[in-house]
Order: C-alpha cells, then structure tokens, then sequence
C-alpha cells in the first residue's frame, strides 16, 4: 500500500480531480469552457471564439494553465476570455455577483487537471 | 478593385462593411422574416397600426422615413423612437402598446438606411461604453461583436450586434423585444449591473450602435433565434 501511494503521489502532483474539472469544462454552462473552446471528446454546443484545447495539456505546465484560467489578461492584455479567479479590477458587476470569482480556486484547480488529460 | 472597394466603403458611407444580423441567421428565419403573413412581429404591427389610427393620427398623416431618423439629437439630447413615443403616450417600456406602436412606426421605415443623422461626436458617449469592458466576465461590447462576429458562442452564432432589425422577435423570447431589452441581455450575460429602461447608458448605446451600423436598411420587425 506504502509503495502503491508513493507510486501515485509524482503523478497526483496536481491537486485537482480531473472528473470534476472535464464536468465544470464540458457541461455547457455558463463558465464551460466549451462555450468558445472545442474539446476532444465533448459533444453538444462547442464554440470557436478561442483555439482548441486538443493538446493543451502537452503544451503548457500546470501553472501556465492556472494563470490562464485565473485572468488571461494578465498574459494578453487584449484577450476576451474572462478572468475565472479574479475578483479585483472589474466595473460594474452585479450585486449577487460581486467580490465572487466566476470559478472557485478549488473548481480551476480541477478544470486544470482536467486540461493536463488533454495530451 | 481598389476602386470599387472605395467606392462601396462611399456608398454605404462607412469605415467597415456591416452585416445586418439577417446574414448570421439561418434560412428558415430569414424566409419567416421576409414573409409578411408568416413574420410574427407582423402582428404587432398590425396591432400598432390600430393603435396609431386611434391615438396618433389625428395629428400624425404618415409615418414614412420617420424610425430612420431616430436616434436624433435634439437639444442636445438623445432621443429614441421610445423615448418619443412615450413623451407622447406614456405606455411603459416593453409594454404590449408601446412594441405595437415603435414597431408599426419603425415597419414604415423598411428599407430606408439607418444612422444617416448622427455624427460620431453625437455618439462619443455611447462609443466610450460600448468599448468599456464590465461586469464579471470583464467583456466589452467589443470584444464579442466586432472581434468575434460570425464565431460561435456555445450554440449561438455571434452577430455583429446591428441595431436595424427592432423591434425584433426573436425565436428565444417567443415575443417582440425592444432593442433596450436585447442591449439589457448582454447586461446580464456578462454579468454586469443592470441599467433599468430608459437609462442613458441604453440610450447611448443605442445611438452608438446606430451611428457603427449607419447605412443598414430597417428591417423591423426583424426575426431572429
């Protein structure tokens, strides 16, 4: 059993669920990310505003995902994805949305490890 | 062809070809739009035409040309088609009357170009908010409509946001909505605080977009998904 974990734990770096992440990614709400990107294996109502996510996962590290998910302005001052995990800097956001990120730190880190399958 | 694309940017008398959001829809809504027994915002139109001949025509003769020329600056104020209306007849905003009566008013304008009053610095303000990004998605109008027109957003098509087709039906609310009730739309999908009707952000915007789509034939009632 001992070993059995240490053998897992250089894989499980990452600490987010992958099942819960392709859920948050793939189920066509409001903050999936299939609403503008199309992802390998998820059907329904896909969107084309950003690139594919095929492959994602083999091109950028874990906390190059985060970052993007987190506030992609920060990488492309110009970009049109929303900043998932920030909550500071914004105008005029609804009151029963205010001080709240569009994705909680627990739900990105799952979203990130979801993205990390995608190779 | 440099001389014809000169040309054409002379005629339609602006910086980009627009496309009026009739090019993003599908074939079934265009022929429900072009077909006047079958658009369903025929139907307040013909409301609309009642109400006018009661309420309007005592004064008013004719309607031809008149929701062309709106957005208007007058005094140095914005004035909508709406916000004329109801300086005349205070029916509420979205209310069943006022649709009936801006879209029988706006129907007499069919064909003829829109935006051809204003001039940008009329529209500076709306201009400022429409690249404005807000809300928790942190979008502006921009971001989706001039960078992004034509993409999908989910199953939607992204439009280029033109303002000639309202009121328009659209197939989603099952009913005819005022341009303010699409503007307040992306209010709420953006997840931005929303402006009440009537408000001057709306009301700036919407001569904005007037002014970006100047050239853009009326359509109204437009259909759209």
């Amino acid at each position: 059993m001992k070993l059995l974990a240490a053998l897992l734990v250089p894989l499980a770096a990452w600490a987010g669920n992958a099942e819960k992440g392709r859920a948050i990614a793939t189920a066509g709400a409001e903050a999936s990310c299939i609403l503008c990107h199309a992802i390998p294996g998820a059907r329904g109502a896909v969107g084309n505003i950003g690139p594919s996510l095929a492959g994602v996962g083999a091109r950028l590290r874990a906390e190059e995902l985060k970052a993007r998910i987190v506030d992609a302005s920060r990488i492309n001052p110009k970009t049109v994805m929303p900043p998932y995990g920030r909550t500071g800097g914004l105008y005029q956001v609804a009151a029963q949305y205010r001080g709240k990120p569009l994705l909680t730190p627990e739900q990105i880190d799952d979203v990130v490890a979801f993205l990390l399958t995608l190779r | 062809m440099k001389g014809l694309v000169v040309a054409l940017l002379a005629i339609s008398g602006s910086a980009f070809a627009q496309r009026s959001g009739l090019e993003y829809a599908s074939p079934e809504i265009r022929r429900l739009q072009a077909s006047e027994a079958e658009n369903p915002g025929m139907l307040w139109v013909d409301e609309g035409e009642k109400l006018f001949a009661a309420q309007c025509a005592s004064c008013h003769a004719s309607m031809k040309g008149v929701a062309a020329r709106y957005p208007r600056i007058v005094a140095g104020k914005i004035v909508t088609l709406e916000t004329q209306v109801r300086h005349r007849v205070p029916f509420a905003y979205e209310s069943e009357p006022l649709l009936a009566l801006t879209a029988y008013i706006a129907s007499q304008s069919r064909g003829l170009p829109i935006g051809q009053q204003l001039s940008e610095r009329d529209v500076a303000k709306g201009k400022t908010e429409y690249f404005r990004r807000r809300g928790q998605m942190n979008l502006a109008c921009t971001n989706c409509h001039d960078a992004n027109a034509g993409k999908r957003l989910g199953a939607d098509t992204v439009s280029e946001g033109q303002p000639n087709g309202y009121p328009t039906y659209r197939l989603r609310w099952q009913t005819l909505g005022s341009l303010e009730r699409r503007l307040r739309a992306c209010f709420s999908g953006v997840h931005a605080e929303m402006p009440a009707y009537g408000d001057p952000l709306l009301i700036e915007l919407e001569a904005y977009l007037a002014w970006r789509g100047r050239g853009l034939p009326i359509e109204a009632p437009a259909v759209r998904p």
